[in-house]
């Protein structure tokens, strides 16, 4: 699918990457002030409230499949694993090129590894994020041992699955909520739409709502570009959990808007009030009401409008956070510059070829070789014993 | 005992030569220009800001408990003992969540170089050190800004307040926003005139992060736990199949 002609998508990636790349050349030379709109003013704009904060949320759907796969023995999800963790292993990887651009020295990105300061809630997201991307590399690894034959350290691999599902859902929890307590520092900047204490939990639930509406959507993507797809029994489950994780966020979400007597602020209207009242359209409203109606869940095409309505509306969120909630405090609004835009659909654009190469040249779809793991005699250490999908 | 700064709105004649004592110390430059900017940047640590004929200085505040110091994923930013908050360039990666985080916006960032750095006042740490006042201290014509130790300058803040007859907004400013700071201001204009926020915390705000933060051994150890568990209930029953089936043929 790589080779051959020039199609209406291969050409957008070109045009991306190449604008992309000149982008990238104006930003280490020039810096940050000719390069990007930040300002003391503003700090912080797209490459850490898209790049980062939707790129790490975006990433999700990988420690909410594995989890139910792996430990709550869904199994039937177990097809999808692969191009989920590979997702998410890209997801973070890009987050990572994308704080190399943010960072004023990102030649120093490293020195939190071992200049730590644990009061800080970056420094546990840095860690979290290295470790996680690592749990990630030897989740995926079972990829490439399989692909090269090395059945010897698949066998290894599997033996530490578990324990490393254990340790990326751990990891996950805890650095998708610190996303949100990263601004619970800002009581005086953030506008009370969004700033909460509750901030870590929203962020925590909305990151599996994410997930799986991520999975959904991924999947009817599949479905289209590589003729792979998963059974729909499967996404209208995924779609059931989808409204009853929604449903919880909303509740809490109001909730905690009610007892902060935040939505009082809607009546005085403005940039703010909109870009919220969108936001709760989209996350919660939309595809919540979609959800609820039994034709709509039933049916593929219903589930992927709901899913991406959702990822919308999540997006939307972080944006709010990131970008919206705190204009008003720091004076001035923040719309960033051509090549701010250009490297983020670029870095967009670089994750989608290395998924499509991925998929070329790698198991990542299909049928995922089994290898037992407690009865494989010494004797037959290097042959594959194949198990029937049907065990699974 | 904590150093501090204490600035009188009411004795400032707008001068600037605090600007340019700043400037000087921390081998800035400085010219007609750069003193008409009404604002701090990564050239200017500190600014005298005019309203008509009243005056009030921007500079960082050198909080008791430094917000910037407690954000730092990389300790870049410490708080020294005589109470400067001092900023280690070697160590700094270029987050900026110094410059989000400081309820003040008081650190600037040096925007037009290839690898900037932070910029702020560090309250002449070094000459604090070596027992001499910091360089605007040094260079005030008239008193406005004076440097002691902090609770002998709240002291004499509250003193001047209550012998001022109603000259002065009854508040010494930094005494408790945010924890306290070692820069503490007087002023017979509203301080929100200048754009100090008076409504913000007295709290120290690291508490807001550090309160979540302290949870995190007790959610990883619980959850790894309960995580295990549930693994082991869910596979459970394939266990259990598994050894039925391979006793199934022995029975036979």
């Amino acid at each position: 699918m790589l080779k051959g002609k020039i199609t209406f998508w291969r050409l957008v990636l070109a045009i991306l990457l190449v604008v992309g790349a000149y982008a990238t050349v104006l930003r280490f030379t020039r810096g940050l002030g000719a390069s990007t709109r930040l300002s003391d003013a503003f700090p912080w704009g797209l490459w850490i409230g898209f790049d980062v904060m939707c790129g790490v949320m975006l990433a999700a759907g990988g420690f909410t499949l594995t989890a139910a796969v792996y430990l709550f023995n869904l199994k039937r999800f177990k097809p999808i694993v692969r191009p989920t963790v590979l997702t998410a292993f890209l997801g973070y990887t890009l987050v990572v090129v994308a704080l190399l651009f943010d960072l004023g020295r990102g030649y120093r990105i490293w020195h939190p590894l071992v200049m730590w300061n644990p009061r800080s809630v970056m420094f546990e997201v840095a860690w979290c994020v290295t470790l996680y991307t690592t749990v990630l590399s030897l989740e995926f690894a079972g990829v490439l041992f399989e692909r090269f034959h090395l059945y010897k350290l698949l066998r290894i691999q599997k033996m530490f699955l578990i324990p490393l599902v254990i340790a990326g859902v751990m990891l996950s929890t805890l650095h998708q909520s610190s996303l949100g307590s990263m601004y619970l520092i800002v009581p005086n900047k953030l506008h009370p739409f969004w700033y909460t204490p509750l901030l870590p939990v929203l962020f925590f639930l909305s990151a599996i709502c994410v997930g799986l509406a991520m999975i959904i959507f991924e999947s009817s993507l599949s479905s289209k570009h590589f003729g792979k797809q998963l059974e729909l029994p499967l996404i209208k489950a995924l779609g059931r959990t989808l409204l009853v994780v929604l449903s919880v966020y909303t509740v809490v979400r109001f909730q905690d808007l009610i007892h902060r007597g935040a939505l009082s602020l809607l009546s005085k209207g403005g940039w703010e009030a909109g870009l919220f009242v969108l936001e709760i359209l989209l996350c919660s409203a939309l595809p919540i009401g979609l959800l609820l109606i039994p034709k709509v869940r039933e049916n593929p095409k219903g589930l992927y409008l709901a899913a991406v309505l959702c990822l919308l509306g999540f997006v939307t969120n972080r944006m709010n956070v990131a970008i919206t909630g705190m204009e008003a405090a720091a004076g001035q609004q923040y719309f960033p510059k051509w090549t701010e835009i250009a490297v983020t659909l670029a870095i967009i654009g670089s994750g989608f070829l290395v998924f499509a190469i991925a998929v070329r040249y790698l198991p990542i779809f299909g049928r995922e070789v089994e290898y037992q793991t407690l009865a494989v005699p010494e004797t037959v250490r290097g042959e594959v014993p194949e198990l029937s999908n049907a065990q699974y | 005992m904590t150093k501090g700064i204490l600035y009188d709105a009411t004795l400032c004649i707008g001068c600037k030569s605090c600007e340019k004592g700043c400037a000087d110390h921390n081998g800035l430059p400085y010219d007609d220009s750069i003193a008409a900017e009404q604002k701090q940047s990564d050239h200017k640590y500190t600014v005298v800001l005019a309203q008509n004929d009243k005056f009030m200085r921007r500079l960082c505040m050198n909080c008791q408990d430094p917000t910037c110091a407690s954000v730092c994923p990389v300790g870049a930013i410490r708080k020294s003992t005589l109470g400067p908050v001092i900023y280690e360039a070697s160590r700094c990666i270029g987050c900026r969540y110094c410059m989000l985080a400081c309820p003040f916006s008081v650190p600037k960032y040096e925007w037009d170089k290839t690898w900037p750095l932070v910029r702020k006042c560090n309250m002449c740490a070094n000459r604090v050190d070596n027992g001499l006042p910091t360089a605007c201290a040094e260079v005030c014509p008239t008193g406005a800004t004076k440097f002691g130790d902090r609770d002998e300058l709240i002291a004499e803040a509250k003193d001047r307040i209550a012998k001022g007859r109603g000259q002065y907004v009854n508040h010494v400013y930094g005494l408790e926003e945010v924890g306290g700071t070692s820069v503490l201001l007087l002023s017979s204009v509203p301080f929100e005139n200048f754009g100090y926020k008076t409504d913000i915390s007295t709290e120290a705000l690291p508490l807001l992060t550090y309160r979540v933060l302290s949870h995190i051994p007790d959610v990883v150890t619980v959850g790894a736990v309960a995580l295990g568990g549930i693994w082991w209930l869910c596979n459970r029953k394939d266990e259990v199949a598994a050894a039925e089936g391979r006793q199934a043929p022995g029975k036979a």
